[in-house]
């Protein structure tokens, strides 16, 4: 096991109201695997993602919780470090985030060799040095590492995405988590960045990874597991494989079937909407907070909470139709 | 009379002040999009997608060739505010980037009050026009309190998406150009959203330019796909034949890329 996530809750606390971005998840990332986060917009995908490397930045703030690191054999609280501790000495290192839309953050008139440089001085690494391992790495996602001393306006949309997975991974990252890396590619560049990641975990320059995103077609490419997550819960945990197979919560079930690609089972399926919208985080609805959009709503779905339980091997699921409470 | 006719449109860049490079982003493209029509443009990065919508938009001029709504030369014709005013009012833009729509300065909700203010029939008061942002969030599935006072960092990459559809429906275009709509919306939205886009298209009878890389939804929704690769249109017609019998080697490629539910791709 990498990484551990113990009942983690992390709230946006605003001036009167509190958002219950991530309220109560707990799972856990083992080695050597592929993660997919899929959920639902605003459902607390990337608040996750900033959680899990303690990027946490007011007004986020961790309400109570855990989050163990395995770091060199050793489980270690990172919960319990501050930010700065924490991106001192383990990003880049034991966890790296790509954080969303991180392409589009490059300032078009910094090179990108400049961000090695930095990436050099907030380690106090020898900039030679790590250049040097940057255009090796730049190699490896297929770049030309010449690229390096261009700007970021010069690159296409796929290679400033490789850029930057290439600058993220420089240090061997364990860990790394990428938040929505596809979404802003073309397929064809989609599929060379799925190659890329792939490659690097292979490698063993990345030991696991966690890829966030809304489009499962693309993370069921790569993901050995997933997880589902619904206003600001973990509603299903389960192999991929199983997942597609058989879906088990009703989030799932209309996550599933709203997915559009051209295949015949899905043009004989049509195209599905989960009625309803997501709920505000401020304040969540009682009980399951999918009862208001759920088809099968039962009464004790708007009283009480259901908890993420084991209902096969390896396969969790926080709903009361497959709970003995259930009666 | 077409809606919006496209007649060899070219946009070359020029890069640096004295070793002059030129990009040729869209090279002699021709099209046309007829009322209630909806149009998808596909193609890889830099292939010259954005380029194409940004002209049309009227946010830089094309190097050479015309675009012409209702009639109208958008570069020529429109000569006063009023009626490049007009053009605001009738041609919507939904962009890809939603961080780089919003003023990080203001309330999200501005730029509905702003659709608010384009609106050719003014509302009797503010209380009215509220009402009608409100009833255009609930309509892209936001609950207006959610965002509501808030500024642009403190909501998802998705709501924002959202709310530049949200204004679509405020204004009720003949155009919309929308540049990756969807790419932050996850799908069980998305569906709600295309009925949202498909419904103004029933009623308004509003024509739609879709900009995606998500050949799945370009397949659904569209009348026509064209396919752009290098600043050209290489392939063009009905979804079935796009998509199922593609015939360019590069839409071929494009179409065995698409990531798939039930199939996973090769030599990955
Ligand atoms: N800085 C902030 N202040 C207050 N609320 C916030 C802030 N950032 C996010 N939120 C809220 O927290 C919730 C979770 O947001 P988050 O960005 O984690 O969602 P997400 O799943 O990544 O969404 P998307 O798929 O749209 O990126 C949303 O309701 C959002 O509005
Ligand atoms: N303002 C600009 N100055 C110089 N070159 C530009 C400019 N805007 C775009 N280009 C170049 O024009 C080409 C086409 O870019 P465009 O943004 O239209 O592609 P696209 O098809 O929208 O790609 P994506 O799918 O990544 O959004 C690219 O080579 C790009 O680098
Ligand atoms: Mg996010
Ligand atoms: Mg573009």
């Amino acid at each position: 096991m990498l990484l551990k996530v113990e009942n983690a809750k992390a709230y946006y606390k605003l001036e009167k109201v509190s958002v219950k971005a991530v309220d109560g998840v707990s799972f856990e990332i083992f080695e050597d695997e592929v993660v997919g986060v899929v959920g639902e917009s605003g459902s607390g995908k990337t608040t996750l993602s900033n959680l899990v490397s303690m990027n946490i930045l007011k007004p986020l703030t961790l309400v109570e919780g855990k989050i163990l690191l395995k770091i060199n054999g050793e489980f270690k609280e990172i919960s319990s470090m501050s930010r700065e501790e924490v991106k001192k000495k383990l990003w880049g290192k034991e966890v790296t985030i790509v954080p969303q839309s991180a392409m589009n953050a490059l300032m078009p008139t910094i090179r990108m060799a400049k961000y090695v440089e930095h990436l050099a001085h907030s380690h106090d690494l020898a900039e030679e040095k790590l250049l040097a391992k940057a255009e090796k790495r730049f190699e490896e996602v297929g770049l030309d590492p010449l690229w390096l001393k261009r700007y970021p306006f010069e690159l296409s949309g796929g290679m400033k995405q490789r850029a930057v997975i290439a600058i993220a991974t420089i240090l061997n990252p364990k860990l790394l988590i990428v938040d929505e890396p596809t979404s802003a590619l073309d397929v064809v560049n989609q599929r060379v960045f799925l190659k890329v990641l792939m490659q690097l975990k292979r490698m063993g320059i990345v030991r696991s990874i966690i890829f966030i995103t809304h489009d499962i077609a693309t993370v069921r490419q790569i993901a050995d597991r997933m997880i589902v997550m619904y206003a600001g819960k973990i509603v299903e945990i389960s192999s991929m494989e199983e997942i597609l197979r058989k879906p088990l919560h009703p989030y799932t079930r209309g996550l599933l079937n709203s997915v559009l690609t051209p295949e015949p089972e899905i043009r004989k399926r049509g195209i599905s909407v989960i009625p309803g919208a997501p709920p505000n985080l401020i304040s969540p609805p009682h009980g399951c907070r999918f009862h208001p959009r759920c088809p099968h709503v039962m009464d004790i779905c708007k009283e009480k909470d259901p908890p993420l339980e084991e209902v096969e091997e390896g396969r969790r699921v926080a709903c009361f139709l497959y709970s003995e409470e259930r009666r | 009379m077409s809606r919006l006719v496209v007649e060899n449109l070219t946009k070359i860049f020029s890069l640096g002040f004295f070793s002059r490079r030129h990009i040729e982003a869209v090279k002699n493209i021709s099209f046309k999009i007829e009322g209630r029509e909806i149009v998808s443009l596909v193609g890889e990065s830099g292939s010259g997608k954005t380029t194409t919508a940004k002209m049309i938009l009227r946010l830089f001029p094309p190097t050479s060739g015309k675009i012409l709504f209702e009639g109208k030369d958008i570069w020529k014709d429109l000569k006063d505010q009023e009626s490049i005013r007009d053009f605001r009012r009738k041609v919507h833009a939904v962009f890809q980037d939603p961080f780089a729509s919003y003023n990080p300065f203001y309330p999200v909700e501005r730029t509905l009050w702003q659709a608010v203010n384009l609106l050719e029939k003014k509302l009797s008061n503010k209380k009215e026009a509220l009402e009608l942002i409100k009833e255009s969030l609930v309509r892209v599935g936001i609950d207006p309190k959610d965002i509501l006072g808030k500024y642009p960092h403190q909501i998802s990459g998705g709501q924002k998406q959202r709310i530049m559809i949200a204004r679509c429906w405020i204004l009720k275009p003949l155009l919309i150009v929308a540049d990756e709509p969807t790419s932050m919306i996850d799908a069980s939205c998305r569906g709600g959203i295309i009925q949202l886009l498909e419904e103004l298209r029933e009623v308004e009878g509003t024509s739609i330019i879709f900009i995606t890389h998500d050949l799945g939804l370009a397949y659904y929704v569209s009348d026509n796909i064209f396919v752009m690769k290098d600043g050209e249109i290489v392939e063009r017609g009905h979804p079935d034949k796009v998509v199922l019998e593609p015939t360019h080697e590069y839409s071929k490629l494009l179409v065995e890329s698409i990531p798939k539910l039930y199939r996973k791709l090769e030599g990955l």
